[in-house]
Order: C-alpha cells, then structure tokens, then sequence
C-alpha cells in the first residue's frame, strides 16, 4: 500500500516538475518532516503550558498589595505586548544568548546552556504568557466581589480564595479569549524559524532550498498540518468550555 | 439549649462589643460613634432606613470593612488590631448575605464542605457528616449535589446559612438575607433562623422584616444617619418608641 503509493507521487515528481512530493517518497525527507512536526508539538505544548501557568501566577501577582510587584507585572506585560514576538525571539537568542554561561558537554566544545529550543520556549511562553495575564484579570474581575468576601468570611486565606473560588469562576470566562490566544501561540511558533529551531517549517523550508521542484509540495503540507494541529487545539478546547459549563450560571460561553 | 451552638465563650462579659466605632468611606461618615454589647446567646436586630450604615456596621463585626477609629471586641479580641488573626476571628464569627454569594461551581454539599475542609483541614469524611446533618437541619434532603444555579433564592439562602455554621461560629451575622427573596421563600428562611436562635446561637441581624425582628429579638436597635437612635426590648421599642425618627420609621413600615 506504502509502496503504491510512494511510487504514484515518485512517478507524478518526473511527469510534473512543479509537485514534487519528495517528503513522501524519500524516506530521509520523511524523517525531517516527522522531526519538524514533532518539534513544532514540543513547542506548542510546552508553551501552551508556561504560557498559562505565567498568566495565572501573573493575574495573581497583578492583584498583590505591594505596589512594586505590581509594576513589574505591568511592566513585563507592556514589553511582551508590545513588541513583535521575532524580534523578541531574536534579542533572546542573539542579545541575551551572548551573556549566558556556557558548559562543554564533551569537554572540548563550549556550548550556552541554554540552546536555541531553550530560547523560544522562553521567549513564546513569555510572549503568550503576558496576552493570558490579561485575559486572566478580566476573567477575574468578571467574579463578583461579593463571592470573594463569602470566601474570605468563611475564613479563606486570599490564595485559598483565589486558587478554589476565584480562579474556577474567571478561568470559565477567561477560556473563550485564552482559546484565541492558544491558537496564536501556536501559530506563531513558526517564527523559532529565525533562530533555527528545526520546527516543521525550518525542515520544509530546508528540504525545498535543497529540492526546488517541491516547493508547493512543501507548501501544501504546511497548511495540512497546521490545520489540524490546531483544529484539534480549537476542538478540545470547546469540549473543555462545554464541559465546564455549570448548571444555571451564565450563558455556558459556548 | 442544644449542643449545636455550645460556643466556647462562657465567661459573663458581652460576646461582641462595641466602642464608639467610627467609619467613613472617603467625605461620608457611615458610622458616627456606635456602642453596644451582645452577650452570649442574644439575638439582636438592626433597623433603619437605607443608608444608615446597618449593613456597614454588620460587617466591621467579622473585620470585611476596616474601621477608622473605635473598638470591636469579639470573644475579648480586638477586631481593630492590624496584627489580628483574620482567620481565628471568622472561625467564631458566621456571616451570611444578602445575596447568597454560593459558590457556584461547586455543589450545595461542597459548598457546605469547602471551607471546614480547607480552612479548618478537617477530615474530609468527618466533615461530609455534618454537612450532611446540617442541609438536613435547613431542610434541603435530596438537595445536596445541586448546584446553586438549580436551586431557588430560599433555598440557595439555607444552603448559605449551612455553609456558615459548618464552621460552627460562636456568633451569625444575618445581612438583609431576606432582602433579595421572594415573598414565599422568605418564611422558611426565617424559620431556619428562628431555630437557630432558639438553639442558643448568638444572632446579629440587620433586616427589613419588622414582625419577624420584633418575634425573635432579645434587642433591637435602630439606627439613622451612622448613629444609634433608639433601642430596647422589641415590646417597649416598638410600642413605646420616644424619638420623632423612630415613630416616623415605625409608621412608614409598620
């Protein structure tokens, strides 16, 4: 069947130069390919991951008494809003990569601890992770106050309240915006391009520098794979807004 | 007198005490100097027009308002104290609200269990018994895994009071819980406070409900324009009422 049909695009690539669909029928291809993809879900799920976990550190931190943590909070928020994320990408790596220390694995070449990957964890989770703050605090200040003193007069230390009261009552109106956001962060994974990270379209775009004849073939699988990389993230995340509709409390969001 | 509200305040000096209690929110002055005691076991009541401060006054009780100036006692802790232990005071201080304020997410059993388990870290078994003992005590059998949303005002407003005396508080603040209920659903809200006042708890209630304060008060007090203006037994306070503010209160409502 794998034969057929790797033969059929091996035939289609000599009658029609412009659709070379050498990924499919070179097995060397096909490994850079799975590899990109496999890179391209690492990043997207490890920085889906932080993304949320500095949105909801950072939503809570925007609420602290001390005045200086809250700058510092806004102050992280205005530079990763507004700032391109490549750029951002690129002084992480280029800029800040200069002063990390390095180690010799091999005690021979030096290498920064951190590597490019490493970087564009950092810089999209943090990117991503200043959009959730404030999807975050809107979903927060959608919670009543009274809810939070009904919490804080049964004896509730503010963390107890925020984490079991607060938090499952804003994340529910957060999760339409944080579902956007998601989708985003994903998409722009693309860009760890810059700093050679090898994503699915540094591979692709490898392969079609060294094939010419396959670059729409390359160009094609892109759109399919982001498609439904992200057509599940959209899929799962609407379940999750159903399933986390509660019984006679506001419109379900969905 | 049942063992349900046996607090731990024996001693012959008021429960919850009151010194010229000053409070003001920006120009306003709510509360203009308010002294009273309550003794262990009283049900007391709080009357007045809208705006007088009642429910202000209500909720300096268990620290939701800071006050500016004065003293609240409760159980002989100074509630003015900025080094007080909020948490040992709203284990002996039970409040329930005009709006229910449920939590909505979590069931009325949950709701019930929440705070015992997290606050008091209360075994979660040990706790889920006397949850369940006490929707029975507000009459909600069969009612335990709904949700607030699926439950009427009256019923979400007995819910509140189990949530509140699962902490088994030595002291119930009742703010204008009947307020926002329909006509129907207000009576067996007040039966339940009724059997609570009968038990022996000791009750501060800020309400509307002229019969019902004058059936079930050991004191009323009523206020206008941050002060106390009169007070005494309900049978000499509404029958015999001396100041033109309170004759002209007791006219308009009764």
């Amino acid at each position: 069947m794998w034969d057929s049909i790797q033969k059929f695009f091996r035939d289609l690539a000599e009658r029609d130069a412009t659709w070379n669909f050498i990924y499919i029928y070179d097995d060397n291809e096909l490994e850079r390919v799975l590899d990109g993809i496999w890179v391209t879900l690492e990043l997207s799920v490890v920085c889906v991951v932080f993304s949320v976990v500095i949105g909801l550190v950072g939503a809570w931190l925007q609420g602290a008494r001390s005045r200086v943590v809250r700058s510092v909070v806004q102050g992280y928020i205005q530079f990763f809003r507004n700032t391109p994320p490549l750029v951002q990408l690129m002084f992480f790596y280029f800029a800040l990569g200069q002063f990390t220390p390095t180690y010799s694995p091999d005690g021979y070449l030096q290498q920064p601890i951190i590597s490019n990957v490493g970087w564009a964890i950092i810089s999209l989770s943090f990117f991503a992770g200043a959009f959730n703050v404030e999807i975050f605090r809107a979903g927060i200040e959608a919670v009543p106050q009274s809810t939070q003193e009904a919490a804080e007069s049964l004896g509730m230390s503010r963390l107890q309240a925020y984490v079991y009261v607060v938090l499952p009552l804003a994340f529910r109106v957060s999760l339409p915006a944080l579902n956007n956001n998601l989708v985003n962060l994903v998409k722009t994974t693309t860009q760890a391009l810059a700093i050679a990270v090898p994503e699915l379209l540094y591979q692709l775009v490898s392969i079609y520098n060294d094939y010419s004849t396959s670059q729409n073939a390359c160009m094609v699988l892109m759109f399919i794979v982001y498609i439904t990389l992200v057509g599940f993230l959209v899929f799962g995340m609407n379940r999750w807004e159903r399933r986390m509709v509660i019984p006679g409390y506001g419109g379900g969001g969905g | 007198m049942t063992d349900t509200a046996n607090g731990h305040w024996t001693s012959a000096q008021p429960i919850v005490s009151l010194k010229d209690v000053h409070k003001s929110f920006g120009d306003l002055e709510v509360l203009k100097g308010i002294s009273f005691d309550v003794m262990k076991g009283e049900v007391i009541c709080i009357i007045g027009p809208s705006g007088s401060g009642k429910s202000t006054l209500i909720r300096c009780v268990n620290a939701l308002n800071p006050i500016d100036s004065g003293s609240i006692t409760v159980e002989g802790q100074e509630v003015n104290d900025p080094r007080l232990d909020k948490l040992e005071l709203r284990k002996k201080v039970g409040m329930v609200f005009q709006q229910y304020n449920l939590f909505p997410h979590r069931t009325a059993l949950e709701n019930v269990m929440m705070a015992p388990v997290l606050v008091l870290k209360e075994d979660k078994a040990s706790v889920e018994g006397r949850a369940r003992a006490l929707i029975r005590k507000v009459r909600l059998e069969g009612k335990e895994d709904s949700f607030p949303g699926e439950l009427s005002g009256g019923q979400q407003q007995r819910v509140a009071i189990a949530r509140s005396l699962a902490m088994q508080p030595d002291v119930m603040l009742f703010d204008e819980v009947t307020a926002a209920l329909d006509p129907e659903t207000v009576k067996e809200v007040l039966v339940t406070i009724r059997e609570l006042a009968e038990e022996g708890m000791t009750c501060m209630l800020v309400t509307h409900e002229m019969g019902f304060a004058r059936e079930i008060a050991d004191h009323i007090y009523f206020t206008d324009r941050g002060v106390i203006v009169e007070h005494g037994p309900p049978a000499t306070f509404f029958d015999e009422a001396k100041d033109p503010r309170t004759q002209e209160f007791l006219g308009q409502i009764l």
